[in-house]
């Protein structure tokens, strides 16, 4: 076989993979379906808003409900002291001018 | 077509004799390259899974979530205050959440105590999270006691466990009846920690929230889009935080392949000029070196791609999962469902393969319309 047949048939092969990666991903979405369901369900039946990815403080297990996420929110001195707070964004309201919390009378979900 | 197919297969034939000539070099930047591209789109995929994941599974939590602040903080909802949102126009149910935090000495994690509106278990029954079942080392039937605010200790029976799939929202949970929660909290008759509304015009739930805003002016109304943005809004954060980190490897790579691409060595512009002499057109040269830039790029591209894929939802991205997951003493365990964003691949597969590809072409191109003689001679 000549050089550029080869090149060209690991070429094929490696879109081929590529394109199994889509397939791939329907099969596990369509696996996953029992899961998602199971998921869902709980959430509507306990009324739940937050996932549970860090529970080391209120505002880090549930950043949709906690007060605005801000230094000084436990005590005077406490700045923030958990990883997650360097890992969450700062409120949208100290990054953009244009935007202020609780401006039209909700708190802006995004300026946790 | 034949004909220009067979001239191709003959570029491509001289194209890999010359890559193979300079065996280490391209090797090396083959490697690099698939690794960046491995890089970038492991962080996407991820990143992206994620939040589709957070979006699908909030999107059955509650319209409205009304919180009551007192001096800027959240405070208990008073007896009385339920009927008082009844009377809105648009409200469609309205109901009491009870829940809170209990921070356990024994794991140093924060639990999240709650009571189901249907279903609780019997009174000194809890069903627990899967982590906390974990953490614990439970099981159902198994006593735990856990010591109050109040300085009481109080035994609950594991009644059941939550299952496994539900772990990345109930991961920490203990559910209990409403008479065990007021109890363990000393929590007052009639009170509530929030209130979960229903609207019935999915269209009107912002005007719902203005007007409860405007009837109970302490009272914090969040809207399920406004929870749906929080989670879109920290996962963008985390990618954009990777992303930054790896800037300094895209810029080495960029300034790697620019060099490898821009600039000619002695021995490509002495190949090009004794081409040139041998009667190759400037055509003929610049597309050689297009099949060059094509074949290592879009490899490069293909094999980062196909080995991120993997990576993220076969080998749950151990290599990333610290820095996007984050961490936490009670950390759920769950397998992500693969969504990929057609957009994002195409936007990956333009800057990474197209600017490299055409790198390539313009330094060749100068050397290639030049005088053989001079080129060799250079």
């Amino acid at each position: 076989m000549r050089p550029a047949d080869r090149a060209l048939l690991l070429l094929v092969a490696g879109i081929g993979a590529f394109v199994l990666c889509f397939v791939d991903a329907a099969r596990l979405r369509a696996a996953a379906g029992a899961d998602d369901a199971e998921r869902t369900r709980l959430v509507a039946q306990l009324r739940l808003t937050d996932l549970a990815l860090f529970t080391e403080a209120r505002y880090t297990r549930h950043p949709s409900q906690a007060d605005l996420h801000s230094a000084f929110q436990d005590h005077p001195l406490a700045l923030e002291h958990f990883p997650t707070g360097s890992l969450i964004a700062p409120p949208a309201g100290l990054t953009d001018s244009s935007l202020r919390v609780g401006a039209d009378g909700t708190a802006t979900g995004d300026a946790k | 077509m034949k004909l220009w197919l067979a001239r191709q297969r003959y570029l491509i034939d001289f194209t890999l004799a010359s890559l193979a000539r300079r065996k280490t070099r391209n090797l090396g930047l083959l490697l690099v390259y698939t690794v960046l591209v491995f890089m970038l789109a492991s962080v996407t995929l991820y990143t992206h899974a994620l939040r589709q994941e957070a979006a699908r599974v909030l999107a059955a939590s509650p319209e409205v979530i009304l919180q009551r602040m007192v001096a800027g903080r959240h405070d208990l909802i008073p007896p009385g205050y339920q009927e008082k949102i009844g009377r809105i126009r648009g409200v469609q149910k309205v109901e009491g959440r009870l829940w809170g935090y209990y921070y356990d000495a024994v794991t140093k994690a924060n639990y999240t105590f709650m009571v189901p509106a249907e279903n609780a278990p019997a009174a000194g029954e809890i069903i627990v999270g899967p982590a906390l079942e974990r953490s614990r080392g439970l099981a159902r039937n198994n006593g735990i006691s856990f010591r109050s605010y109040s300085g009481k200790l109080h035994t609950f029976i594991v009644a059941d466990v939550l299952p496994q799939a539900s772990e990345l929202v109930s991961a920490d949970l203990v559910l209990m009846s409403e008479a065990s929660f007021r109890a363990f909290f000393d929590y007052p008759v009639g009170h509530y920690t929030d209130i979960a509304l229903s609207v019935a015009n999915p269209q009107e739930v912002r005007n719902v929230a203005l007007k409860l805003a405007a009837a109970l002016p302490d009272a914090r109304p969040i809207l399920r889009d406004e929870v749906l943005r929080t989670y879109a809004s920290i996962f963008d954060w985390r990618e954009g935080i990777v992303l930054a980190l790896l800037s300094a490897a895209i810029l080495a790579f960029g300034i790697l392949a620019w060099e490898k691409a821009s600039g000619l060595s002695a021995e490509e512009k002495r190949e090009i000029g004794i081409l040139k002499a041998i009667g190759w057109e400037t055509g003929d040269v610049i597309k050689m070196k297009f099949w060059e830039g094509l074949l290592i790029s879009l490899t490069a591209f293909l094999v980062g791609f196909v080995a991120a894929y993997v990576h993220v939802f076969h080998f749950a991205a151990s290599l990333f999962e610290p820095v996007l997951k984050g961490w936490a003493v009670l950390y759920p365990r769950f397998q992500l469902t693969p969504h990929i964003d057609g957009v994002q691949v195409a936007t990956l597969f333009f800057f990474t393969v197209v600017p490299y590809a055409a790198a390539v072409l313009v330094p060749i191109w100068k050397a290639a319309i030049t005088d053989p003689d001079s080129v060799m001679r250079a």
